[in-house]
Protein backbone atom coordinates (compact mmCIF):
# COMPACT_ATOMS: atom_id res chain seq x y z
CA UNK A 1 0.00 0.00 0.00
CA UNK A 2 1.56 3.46 -0.40
CA UNK A 3 -0.35 6.83 -0.17
CA UNK A 4 1.05 8.71 -3.46
CA UNK A 5 -2.50 9.72 -4.51
CA UNK A 6 -3.68 8.31 -7.99
CA UNK A 7 -5.54 10.72 -10.66
CA UNK A 8 -8.86 9.23 -10.22
CA UNK A 9 -8.42 10.15 -6.38
CA UNK A 10 -6.93 13.84 -7.24
CA UNK A 11 -10.28 13.79 -10.75
CA UNK A 12 -7.46 14.96 -12.72
CA UNK A 13 -6.14 12.61 -16.29
CA UNK A 14 -2.97 12.22 -17.78
CA UNK A 15 -2.25 12.70 -21.36
CA UNK A 16 -1.32 9.37 -23.17
CA UNK A 17 0.57 11.85 -25.79
CA UNK A 18 2.18 14.35 -24.23
CA UNK A 19 1.95 13.60 -20.41
CA UNK A 20 0.14 16.81 -19.56
CA UNK A 21 -1.99 16.54 -16.88
CA UNK A 22 -5.18 18.01 -17.19
CA UNK A 23 -8.57 18.54 -15.36
CA UNK A 24 -10.56 15.29 -15.89
CA UNK A 25 -14.20 16.57 -17.32
CA UNK A 26 -14.91 13.24 -19.15
CA UNK A 27 -17.68 12.43 -16.59
CA UNK A 28 -20.28 14.65 -18.59
CA UNK A 29 -18.89 13.20 -22.21
CA UNK A 30 -21.67 10.48 -23.41
CA UNK A 31 -20.38 7.49 -24.72
CA UNK A 32 -18.29 8.09 -28.14
CA UNK A 33 -18.04 11.60 -27.37
CA UNK A 34 -14.19 13.24 -26.61
CA UNK A 35 -12.61 15.40 -25.11
CA UNK A 36 -8.99 16.44 -26.29
CA UNK A 37 -6.19 17.62 -25.02
CA UNK A 38 -5.28 21.43 -25.01
CA UNK A 39 -1.56 21.25 -25.82
CA UNK A 40 -1.28 18.31 -28.49
CA UNK A 41 -4.82 17.50 -29.19
CA UNK A 42 -4.66 13.83 -28.69
CA UNK A 43 -7.96 12.47 -26.79
CA UNK A 44 -8.00 12.12 -23.51
CA UNK A 45 -8.62 8.93 -21.50
CA UNK A 46 -8.66 7.48 -18.35
CA UNK A 47 -7.75 3.94 -19.51
CA UNK A 48 -7.15 2.94 -23.03
CA UNK A 49 -10.57 2.44 -24.66
CA UNK A 50 -11.17 -1.72 -25.52
CA UNK A 51 -7.81 -2.15 -23.95
CA UNK A 52 -8.26 -5.88 -22.39
CA UNK A 53 -10.40 -7.16 -25.49
CA UNK A 54 -8.43 -6.09 -27.85
CA UNK A 55 -5.15 -7.25 -25.73
CA UNK A 56 -6.69 -10.82 -26.01
CA UNK A 57 -7.89 -10.63 -29.65
CA UNK A 58 -4.14 -9.88 -30.46
CA UNK A 59 -2.50 -11.85 -28.32
CA UNK A 60 -4.81 -15.26 -29.68
CA UNK A 61 -3.98 -14.14 -33.51
CA UNK A 62 -0.31 -14.25 -32.67
CA UNK A 63 -0.32 -17.30 -30.42
CA UNK A 64 -2.40 -19.04 -33.61
CA UNK A 65 0.23 -17.41 -36.31
CA UNK A 66 3.23 -18.86 -33.90
CA UNK A 67 2.05 -22.57 -35.42
CA UNK A 68 2.72 -22.02 -38.68
CA UNK A 69 5.84 -19.97 -37.88
CA UNK A 70 7.62 -22.41 -36.00
CA UNK A 71 6.61 -25.35 -38.40
CA UNK A 72 6.55 -23.83 -41.78
CA UNK A 73 9.97 -23.23 -43.32
CA UNK A 74 11.58 -19.81 -43.06
CA UNK A 75 14.32 -20.19 -45.49
CA UNK A 76 15.25 -22.15 -48.25
CA UNK A 77 19.06 -22.52 -48.71
CA UNK A 78 20.80 -24.28 -51.49
CA UNK A 79 24.82 -24.34 -51.71
CA UNK A 80 26.53 -26.55 -54.21
CA UNK A 81 23.50 -28.03 -55.47
CA UNK A 82 22.55 -29.24 -52.22
CA UNK A 83 19.27 -27.59 -50.83
CA UNK A 84 16.88 -27.81 -48.36
CA UNK A 85 14.23 -25.99 -46.11
CA UNK A 86 15.08 -24.66 -42.35
CA UNK A 87 12.43 -23.98 -40.02
CA UNK A 88 13.57 -21.37 -36.86
CA UNK A 89 14.42 -24.63 -34.40
CA UNK A 90 16.57 -25.95 -36.89
CA UNK A 91 18.48 -23.06 -37.69
CA UNK A 92 19.00 -22.97 -33.55
CA UNK A 93 19.83 -26.55 -33.72
CA UNK A 94 22.25 -25.94 -36.92
CA UNK A 95 24.57 -23.22 -34.93
CA UNK A 96 24.17 -25.66 -31.65
CA UNK A 97 25.78 -28.65 -33.02
CA UNK A 98 28.18 -26.69 -35.45
CA UNK A 99 29.84 -25.45 -32.01
CA UNK A 100 28.81 -22.00 -32.00
CA UNK A 101 26.39 -22.43 -29.13
CA UNK A 102 26.43 -18.33 -28.16
CA UNK A 103 24.62 -17.91 -31.43
CA UNK A 104 22.59 -20.62 -30.83
CA UNK A 105 21.67 -18.74 -27.89
CA UNK A 106 20.55 -15.55 -28.83
CA UNK A 107 18.34 -17.00 -31.67
CA UNK A 108 16.99 -19.32 -29.43
CA UNK A 109 16.12 -16.50 -26.66
CA UNK A 110 14.71 -13.88 -29.44
CA UNK A 111 12.50 -16.66 -31.45
CA UNK A 112 11.53 -18.98 -29.07
CA UNK A 113 12.04 -17.55 -25.05
CA UNK A 114 10.81 -14.29 -25.91
CA UNK A 115 7.39 -14.51 -27.87
CA UNK A 116 6.51 -17.19 -25.13
CA UNK A 117 7.74 -15.15 -22.14
CA UNK A 118 5.51 -12.77 -23.68
CA UNK A 119 2.46 -14.93 -24.09
CA UNK A 120 2.78 -15.86 -20.94
CA UNK A 121 3.59 -12.32 -19.16
CA UNK A 122 0.62 -11.08 -21.13
CA UNK A 123 -1.64 -14.04 -20.66
CA UNK A 124 -1.51 -13.62 -16.79
CA UNK A 125 -1.30 -9.29 -17.12
CA UNK A 126 -4.86 -9.90 -18.59
CA UNK A 127 -6.33 -12.20 -16.24
CA UNK A 128 -5.17 -11.04 -13.14
CA UNK A 129 -6.72 -7.29 -14.14
CA UNK A 130 -9.51 -8.42 -15.32
CA UNK A 131 -10.43 -9.87 -11.85
CA UNK A 132 -9.10 -6.58 -10.28
CA UNK A 133 -6.19 -8.83 -8.54
CA UNK A 134 -4.20 -7.07 -5.56
CA UNK A 135 -1.36 -9.93 -5.84
CA UNK A 136 2.22 -8.90 -6.38
CA UNK A 137 1.10 -5.76 -8.20
CA UNK A 138 5.14 -4.22 -8.42
CA UNK A 139 6.07 -7.46 -9.88
CA UNK A 140 3.37 -7.50 -12.46
CA UNK A 141 4.12 -3.64 -12.93
CA UNK A 142 7.60 -5.04 -13.45
CA UNK A 143 7.26 -7.82 -15.60
CA UNK A 144 4.82 -5.72 -18.19
CA UNK A 145 7.83 -3.24 -18.15
CA UNK A 146 10.15 -6.47 -19.26
CA UNK A 147 7.87 -7.34 -22.66
CA UNK A 148 7.67 -3.78 -23.45
CA UNK A 149 11.54 -3.91 -23.34
CA UNK A 150 11.90 -6.78 -25.10
CA UNK A 151 9.37 -7.48 -27.24
CA UNK A 152 11.00 -6.41 -30.46
CA UNK A 153 14.01 -8.25 -30.40
CA UNK A 154 12.25 -11.31 -31.47
CA UNK A 155 12.50 -9.24 -35.12
CA UNK A 156 15.85 -10.82 -35.46
CA UNK A 157 15.15 -13.71 -37.12
CA UNK A 158 13.44 -11.80 -40.02
CA UNK A 159 16.18 -9.41 -40.45
CA UNK A 160 18.65 -12.25 -40.66
CA UNK A 161 16.68 -13.90 -43.07
CA UNK A 162 16.12 -10.59 -45.43
CA UNK A 163 20.53 -10.29 -44.89
CA UNK A 164 21.44 -13.65 -46.03
CA UNK A 165 18.96 -13.95 -48.66
CA UNK A 166 20.28 -10.84 -50.21
CA UNK A 167 24.04 -11.29 -50.09
CA UNK A 168 23.50 -15.23 -51.15
CA UNK A 169 22.81 -15.39 -54.92
CA UNK A 170 25.24 -17.07 -56.97
CA UNK A 171 22.69 -18.17 -59.14
CA UNK A 172 23.14 -21.93 -59.87
CA UNK A 173 25.78 -21.96 -57.50
CA UNK A 174 24.27 -20.81 -54.46
CA UNK A 175 21.35 -19.27 -53.45
CA UNK A 176 19.22 -18.74 -50.46
CA UNK A 177 15.60 -17.59 -50.42
CA UNK A 178 13.04 -16.71 -47.88
CA UNK A 179 9.91 -18.86 -47.03
CA UNK A 180 6.34 -18.68 -46.28
CA UNK A 181 7.32 -19.36 -42.43
CA UNK A 182 9.57 -15.92 -41.87
CA UNK A 183 5.99 -13.95 -43.06
CA UNK A 184 4.34 -15.94 -39.92
CA UNK A 185 7.13 -15.19 -37.53
CA UNK A 186 7.13 -11.64 -38.31
CA UNK A 187 3.15 -11.37 -37.80
CA UNK A 188 3.70 -12.77 -34.52
CA UNK A 189 6.15 -10.07 -33.48
CA UNK A 190 4.00 -7.16 -35.08
CA UNK A 191 1.15 -8.62 -33.13
CA UNK A 192 2.61 -8.92 -29.84
CA UNK A 193 3.76 -6.03 -29.64
CA UNK A 194 0.53 -4.49 -30.68
CA UNK A 195 -1.14 -6.52 -28.10
CA UNK A 196 1.33 -4.95 -25.76
CA UNK A 197 0.92 -1.61 -26.17
CA UNK A 198 -2.93 -2.03 -26.24
CA UNK A 199 -2.86 -3.46 -22.71
CA UNK A 200 -3.14 -0.42 -20.55
CA UNK A 201 -0.64 -1.34 -17.37
CA UNK A 202 -2.87 1.23 -15.16
CA UNK A 203 -5.47 -1.42 -15.10
CA UNK A 204 -2.72 -3.68 -12.64
CA UNK A 205 -3.15 -0.94 -10.02
CA UNK A 206 -6.92 -0.11 -10.21
CA UNK A 207 -8.43 -0.10 -6.83
CA UNK A 208 -5.34 0.55 -4.95
CA UNK A 209 -5.12 3.16 -2.50
CA UNK A 210 -8.33 3.94 -3.16
CA UNK B 1 -10.15 22.84 -18.45
CA UNK B 2 -7.62 23.74 -16.00
CA UNK B 3 -4.03 21.86 -16.27
CA UNK B 4 -1.77 21.06 -14.07
CA UNK B 5 1.81 21.78 -15.30
CA UNK B 6 3.02 21.28 -11.63
CA UNK B 7 1.93 17.96 -11.57
CA UNK B 8 3.34 14.64 -13.38
CA UNK B 9 1.11 11.52 -13.66
CA UNK B 10 2.84 8.25 -13.76
CA UNK B 11 1.98 7.11 -16.99
CA UNK B 12 2.49 3.24 -15.73
CA UNK B 13 0.17 3.38 -12.49
CA UNK B 14 -1.94 6.39 -12.96
CA UNK B 15 -0.11 7.90 -9.27
CA UNK B 16 0.40 11.77 -8.87
CA UNK B 17 3.25 13.57 -7.98
CA UNK B 18 4.24 17.37 -7.69
CA UNK B 19 6.98 18.19 -10.25
CA UNK B 20 10.52 18.35 -8.24
CA UNK B 21 13.81 19.53 -9.94
CA UNK B 22 16.13 17.16 -10.72
CA UNK B 23 19.95 17.00 -10.93
CA UNK B 24 21.87 16.72 -14.73
CA UNK B 25 21.53 13.09 -14.84
CA UNK B 26 19.14 12.11 -12.48
CA UNK B 27 15.84 9.75 -13.14
CA UNK B 28 13.04 10.25 -10.90
CA UNK B 29 11.04 6.90 -10.47
CA UNK B 30 7.66 6.28 -9.42
CA UNK B 31 7.07 4.75 -5.54
CA UNK B 32 4.10 2.63 -6.74
CA UNK B 33 5.22 0.68 -9.49
CA UNK B 34 8.93 1.46 -9.99
CA UNK B 35 8.55 2.72 -13.45
CA UNK B 36 10.85 5.83 -14.63
CA UNK B 37 8.73 9.06 -14.21
CA UNK B 38 11.03 11.39 -16.03
CA UNK B 39 14.70 12.10 -16.50
CA UNK B 40 16.68 15.64 -16.82
CA UNK B 41 18.12 13.95 -20.43
CA UNK B 42 20.59 16.13 -22.56
CA UNK B 43 20.28 19.55 -23.64
CA UNK B 44 18.93 21.06 -26.62
CA UNK B 45 22.43 22.10 -27.98
CA UNK B 46 23.53 18.51 -27.60
CA UNK B 47 20.64 17.03 -28.40
CA UNK B 48 20.40 18.68 -31.84
CA UNK B 49 24.06 18.00 -32.33
CA UNK B 50 23.49 14.20 -31.64
CA UNK B 51 20.81 14.47 -33.97
CA UNK B 52 22.57 15.35 -36.93
CA UNK B 53 25.55 13.09 -36.10
CA UNK B 54 22.54 10.41 -36.36
CA UNK B 55 21.54 11.61 -39.44
CA UNK B 56 25.32 11.27 -40.82
CA UNK B 57 25.17 7.94 -39.74
CA UNK B 58 21.76 6.88 -40.75
CA UNK B 59 23.12 7.89 -44.34
CA UNK B 60 26.59 6.17 -44.24
CA UNK B 61 24.24 3.28 -42.94
CA UNK B 62 22.00 3.06 -45.91
CA UNK B 63 24.22 3.96 -48.91
CA UNK B 64 27.26 1.71 -48.03
CA UNK B 65 27.33 -1.68 -48.26
CA UNK B 66 26.63 -4.25 -44.82
CA UNK B 67 28.32 -7.01 -45.34
CA UNK B 68 30.81 -8.33 -48.23
CA UNK B 69 31.08 -11.70 -49.50
CA UNK B 70 32.71 -14.20 -51.88
CA UNK B 71 32.17 -16.86 -53.13
CA UNK B 72 34.93 -18.55 -55.71
CA UNK B 73 36.44 -15.61 -56.24
CA UNK B 74 32.42 -13.72 -56.90
CA UNK B 75 31.97 -11.13 -54.89
CA UNK B 76 28.42 -9.61 -53.60
CA UNK B 77 27.35 -7.11 -50.96
CA UNK B 78 24.43 -6.28 -49.13
CA UNK B 79 22.97 -2.57 -48.20
CA UNK B 80 19.96 -2.36 -45.61
CA UNK B 81 17.90 -1.71 -48.80
CA UNK B 82 18.68 -4.47 -50.55
CA UNK B 83 18.46 -7.27 -47.30
CA UNK B 84 14.82 -5.47 -47.16
CA UNK B 85 14.30 -5.97 -51.07
CA UNK B 86 15.12 -9.84 -50.72
CA UNK B 87 12.30 -10.61 -48.91
CA UNK B 88 10.02 -8.95 -51.22
CA UNK B 89 10.36 -11.51 -53.74
CA UNK B 90 7.61 -14.18 -54.49
CA UNK B 91 4.21 -14.81 -52.55
CA UNK B 92 5.69 -13.21 -49.14
CA UNK B 93 6.62 -9.98 -50.35
CA UNK B 94 4.50 -8.36 -48.00
CA UNK B 95 6.75 -8.89 -44.51
CA UNK B 96 9.36 -6.92 -46.38
CA UNK B 97 7.40 -4.09 -45.38
CA UNK B 98 7.59 -4.12 -41.45
CA UNK B 99 11.26 -5.04 -41.92
CA UNK B 100 11.84 -1.98 -44.73
CA UNK B 101 9.63 0.51 -42.24
CA UNK B 102 11.66 -0.84 -38.54
CA UNK B 103 15.05 -0.39 -39.69
CA UNK B 104 15.06 2.31 -42.58
CA UNK B 105 11.61 4.20 -42.44
CA UNK B 106 11.07 4.74 -38.70
CA UNK B 107 14.69 5.24 -37.76
CA UNK B 108 14.59 8.16 -40.52
CA UNK B 109 11.33 9.79 -39.66
CA UNK B 110 12.67 9.71 -35.86
CA UNK B 111 15.64 11.65 -37.07
CA UNK B 112 13.76 14.09 -39.40
CA UNK B 113 10.94 14.58 -36.60
CA UNK B 114 13.79 15.47 -34.06
CA UNK B 115 15.96 17.65 -36.29
CA UNK B 116 12.59 19.82 -37.35
CA UNK B 117 11.18 20.11 -33.79
CA UNK B 118 14.67 20.70 -32.25
CA UNK B 119 15.83 23.54 -34.35
CA UNK B 120 13.16 25.37 -33.85
CA UNK B 121 12.81 24.48 -29.99
CA UNK B 122 16.55 25.78 -30.30
CA UNK B 123 15.16 29.28 -31.26
CA UNK B 124 12.68 29.37 -28.47
CA UNK B 125 9.64 28.16 -30.19
CA UNK B 126 7.33 25.37 -31.12
CA UNK B 127 8.13 24.65 -34.64
CA UNK B 128 5.16 24.43 -37.23
CA UNK B 129 3.99 21.11 -36.69
CA UNK B 130 4.83 20.68 -33.30
CA UNK B 131 1.84 18.97 -32.27
CA UNK B 132 1.22 15.86 -34.98
CA UNK B 133 5.01 15.72 -35.25
CA UNK B 134 5.48 15.04 -31.37
CA UNK B 135 2.91 12.33 -31.37
CA UNK B 136 4.25 10.78 -34.46
CA UNK B 137 7.67 10.34 -32.50
CA UNK B 138 6.26 8.71 -29.38
CA UNK B 139 3.86 7.03 -32.08
CA UNK B 140 6.87 5.58 -33.64
CA UNK B 141 9.26 4.54 -31.09
CA UNK B 142 8.58 1.32 -30.24
CA UNK B 143 8.86 0.15 -34.09
CA UNK B 144 12.52 1.87 -34.28
CA UNK B 145 14.66 -1.42 -34.57
CA UNK B 146 17.92 -0.64 -35.20
CA UNK B 147 19.45 -2.40 -32.49
CA UNK B 148 17.99 -5.51 -33.50
CA UNK B 149 18.93 -4.92 -37.14
CA UNK B 150 22.79 -4.74 -36.14
CA UNK B 151 22.49 -8.06 -34.38
CA UNK B 152 20.81 -9.18 -37.09
CA UNK B 153 23.64 -8.67 -39.43
CA UNK B 154 25.82 -9.57 -36.84
CA UNK B 155 24.14 -13.20 -36.32
CA UNK B 156 23.77 -13.44 -40.91
CA UNK B 157 27.79 -13.01 -41.07
CA UNK B 158 28.08 -15.49 -38.06
CA UNK B 159 25.96 -17.83 -40.25
CA UNK B 160 27.26 -17.40 -43.67
CA UNK B 161 31.37 -17.04 -42.14
CA UNK B 162 32.10 -20.85 -41.86
CA UNK B 163 31.05 -21.28 -46.12
CA UNK B 164 31.94 -18.34 -47.52
CA UNK B 165 34.26 -15.81 -46.82
CA UNK B 166 32.47 -12.39 -45.05
CA UNK B 167 33.49 -9.26 -44.68
CA UNK B 168 32.07 -6.60 -42.99
CA UNK B 169 31.44 -3.39 -44.65
CA UNK B 170 31.45 0.28 -43.83
CA UNK B 171 27.78 0.64 -43.44
CA UNK B 172 27.43 -2.45 -40.13
CA UNK B 173 30.14 0.58 -38.34
CA UNK B 174 27.26 3.17 -39.12
CA UNK B 175 24.87 1.04 -37.88
CA UNK B 176 26.29 0.24 -34.94
CA UNK B 177 26.43 4.19 -34.52
CA UNK B 178 23.09 5.19 -35.33
CA UNK B 179 21.65 2.37 -32.56
CA UNK B 180 23.94 3.90 -30.19
CA UNK B 181 22.62 7.55 -31.33
CA UNK B 182 19.04 6.81 -32.03
CA UNK B 183 18.95 5.45 -28.36
CA UNK B 184 20.18 8.63 -26.87
CA UNK B 185 18.12 11.09 -29.42
CA UNK B 186 14.98 9.15 -29.35
CA UNK B 187 13.75 7.42 -26.41
CA UNK B 188 11.07 7.98 -24.24
CA UNK B 189 12.23 11.46 -22.90
CA UNK B 190 11.11 13.17 -26.56
CA UNK B 191 7.94 14.47 -24.00
CA UNK B 192 10.46 16.91 -22.87
CA UNK B 193 10.25 19.04 -25.61
CA UNK B 194 6.77 20.03 -24.19
CA UNK B 195 7.99 20.98 -21.59
CA UNK B 196 11.12 22.74 -23.04
CA UNK B 197 9.26 24.47 -25.65
CA UNK B 198 6.41 25.84 -23.22
CA UNK B 199 6.15 29.88 -23.94
CA UNK B 200 8.02 31.38 -21.33
CA UNK B 201 10.24 28.05 -20.22
CA UNK B 202 13.96 28.99 -20.29
CA UNK B 203 15.20 27.96 -23.83
CA UNK B 204 18.90 26.52 -23.15
CA UNK B 205 16.86 23.51 -22.33
CA UNK B 206 17.76 23.21 -18.54
CA UNK B 207 14.84 22.48 -16.25
CA UNK B 208 14.11 24.57 -13.23
ZN1 LIG C 1 -1.51 15.97 -24.72
ZN1 LIG D 1 3.93 4.37 -11.43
Amino acid sequence: MNGTPRASQLRVVGCHACGLVCEDTLDGVERGGRVHCPRCGAALHRRRPGSITQAWALLVAALIFYVPANVLPVMYTSLFGRGGDSTIMSGVIGFWRGGSYAIALVIFIASVAVPCVKFLTLGLLLATSRRGSRRARRERAGLYRLIELVGYWSMLDVVVVAVVSALVKFQALSDIEPRIGILFFGLVVILTMLATMRFDPRLIWDGDGE
Amino acid sequence: MKTFSDLIVCEHCDSVYRRQPLPPGAAARCGRCGAILRRAGLDLDRWLALTLAAAIAFVIANVCPVVRISMQGIPNEATLWKSAAALAQGPIACVAVPLALSIIVVPFLQIGLLAWVLAHARAGRRAPGFAPAMRLLVLLRPWSMVEVCLLGILVAVAKLSHLLQVAPGPGLWATAGLMALVTLIANRDVQRLWDLTEPGSNPSGTEA
